[in-house]
């Protein structure tokens, strides 16, 4: 799905020097299975996720998705197949079916209800403000929310960090059948030893910016 | 010239800067030498202007010289608006070009349509009118912006992850921060008359203006100032919402400045 051959970032700000986030990644990331990326904090985890949805450029080095250059790639098309959830939820002012819209605002109320049973949600849940959701229901409602543009791979970046144990189990699942039942690609980074183990299919380990291994669980 | 009031007038108005001195001392605020020297300085620069302005406005004066003072004022706006609004990049050349176009429009409406003759005596004063009162509601609205595009960073870029232009992604947080900036100034407007009197409107009347004549005059300027101020946060929000992303669709990093 991705191909990185020595991809590197760094992050100049005025007045200070150069911070290097990735430093000569080379990686291939295979389509269909859930890959988790893991290491401590500051190795690089989300800025490499960051970089597979068009959010963080490399300034050095090639990434190819679905064979293409990512440079060459319009970035919006890149968006709409590739979503992404963050680590804590970001629903949006309105109701559950406003949130909806935003990714796709032709859905019916149908496809709006589908969308949430989807994510094992009630569709009552469609007329609820979105802000008294729940985390754990909140951050459902987002996998629903990036699942309506209809994406071929999804990027989770430590999206149960902020949920207790029930909720974090819960959207292991679900992203278990996306990848089983639906096909869909999944790249996942974890602090979570366990959950890497319980979900993933490939896991890479990074540090410092590099990626240290490639290995399966 | 009914209201017109003598140099001794004036020292004796003097009397009420001391009343505000003396209530200070009486209440221990330690604000006696910063009221005196407001109150000077608020008179030496006043004077100036007056004795600039005599020049300016002198009737056989060429235009130019009037126009000339609006660019003036407008470089010490944006100039202002920089220092007040230190975490928005660029503030100054934004805040130039929404002045400009504010009093371009604004002007425009006024001089060319007739509603006000066009001279020194009319330029001047509405184009301090359009700039002085837009000036606090620009500096707001740049600053509502970053601080509503630091807050919002994660909903902003959850909207781009979705595939949003960064125009669409921006919108709810524009619209958010130009209607923070222009509440202020409709409320102002909605309490005119009523709570308070504006200025323009006391001024005709004290220098012997008929009543109904300073209030039409004051409705235009309230006009002039509602439709400013509208233009200038409008401007700064178009040109923010285009410097704080790169061209393909990123969010750039921005840094809080405290203070």
């Amino acid at each position: 799905m991705y191909s990185f051959r020595h991809v590197g970032l760094d992050l100049s700000e005025p007045g200070s020097t150069s911070t290097r986030l990735l430093d000569d990644i080379t990686l291939d990331l295979p389509a269909g299975r859930l890959i988790a990326i893991v290491g401590p904090s500051g190795a690089g985890k989300s800025t490499l996720l960051r970089m597979c949805n068009g959010l963080e450029r490399a300034t050095s080095g090639t990434i190819r998705w679905l064979g293409r250059d990512l440079a060459t790639v319009d970035v919006l098309e890149l968006r709409r197949s590739v979503g992404m959830v963050f680590q804590r939820p970001t629903p949006f002012a309105g109701t559950v079916a406003d949130n909806l819209r935003v990714a796709d605002p032709h859905l019916s109320d149908g496809g709006c209800g589908e969308l949430l049973r989807l994510v094992e949600l009630d569709p009552s849940l469609l007329d609820r403000d979105a802000s008294t959701l729940s985390g754990g229901e909140a951050q459902r409602m987002c996998i629903a929310r990036t699942l309506a543009v209809t994406p071929a791979a999804l990027l989770m970046d430590e999206p149960t960090a902020a949920l207790d144990l029930e909720h974090r189990r819960s959207i292991e699942g679900l992203a278990r059948r996306f990848v089983d039942e639906r096909s869909l690609s999944v790249l996942w980074v974890s602090h979570d030893e366990d959950q890497v183990e319980r979900v993933a299919d490939v896991v890479v380990e990074m540090a410092a910016g590099r990626v240290v291994e490639v290995r399966t669980p | 010239m009914n209201g017109a009031i003598t140099w001794v007038g004036l020292a004796t108005s003097a009397v009420l800067v001391g009343l505000a001195i003396t209530i200070s001392m009486a209440r221990g605020l330690g604000l006696e030498r910063s009221l005196l020297w407001a109150s000077l300085r608020a008179l030496a620069q006043l004077l100036l202007v007056g004795a600039a302005l005599g020049l300016v406005l002198d009737d056989g004066r060429s235009l130019w010289w009037s126009w000339l003072w609006v660019a003036i004022m407008i470089c010490f706006a944006s100039w202002t608006t920089g220092r007040r609004a230190r975490e928005v990049p660029g503030a100054v050349g934004l805040a130039a070009i929404a002045f400009s176009a504010a009093t371009a429009v604004t002007m425009g409406v006024l001089l060319g349509l007739g509603i006000f003759p066009t001279s020194g005596r009319t330029v001047v004063p509405l184009a301090g009118m359009v700039v002085g009162n837009s000036l606090g509601a620009t500096a707001l609205v740049g600053r509502r912006i970053i601080a509503e595009f630091t807050d919002q960073r994660a909903e902003i870029e959850a909207r781009l992850a979705l595939g949003h232009t960064s125009r669409h992604a921006a919108q709810p947080y524009l619209r958010t921060a130009v209607r923070t900036a222009l509440i202020p100034q409709i409320e102002t407007t909605k309490a005119t008359g009523i709570v308070f009197l504006p200025g323009a409107m006391v001024g005709l009347i004290l220098a012997g203006a008929e009543p109904a004549e300073a209030v039409k005059v004051q409705v235009a300027v309230m006009y002039l100032i509602l439709g400013s101020v509208a233009t200038t946060t409008s401007i700064i929000a178009l040109g923010l919402g285009r410097r704080l992303f790169t061209t393909d669709h990123r969010l750039v990093r921005l840094t809080r400045h405290t203070g």
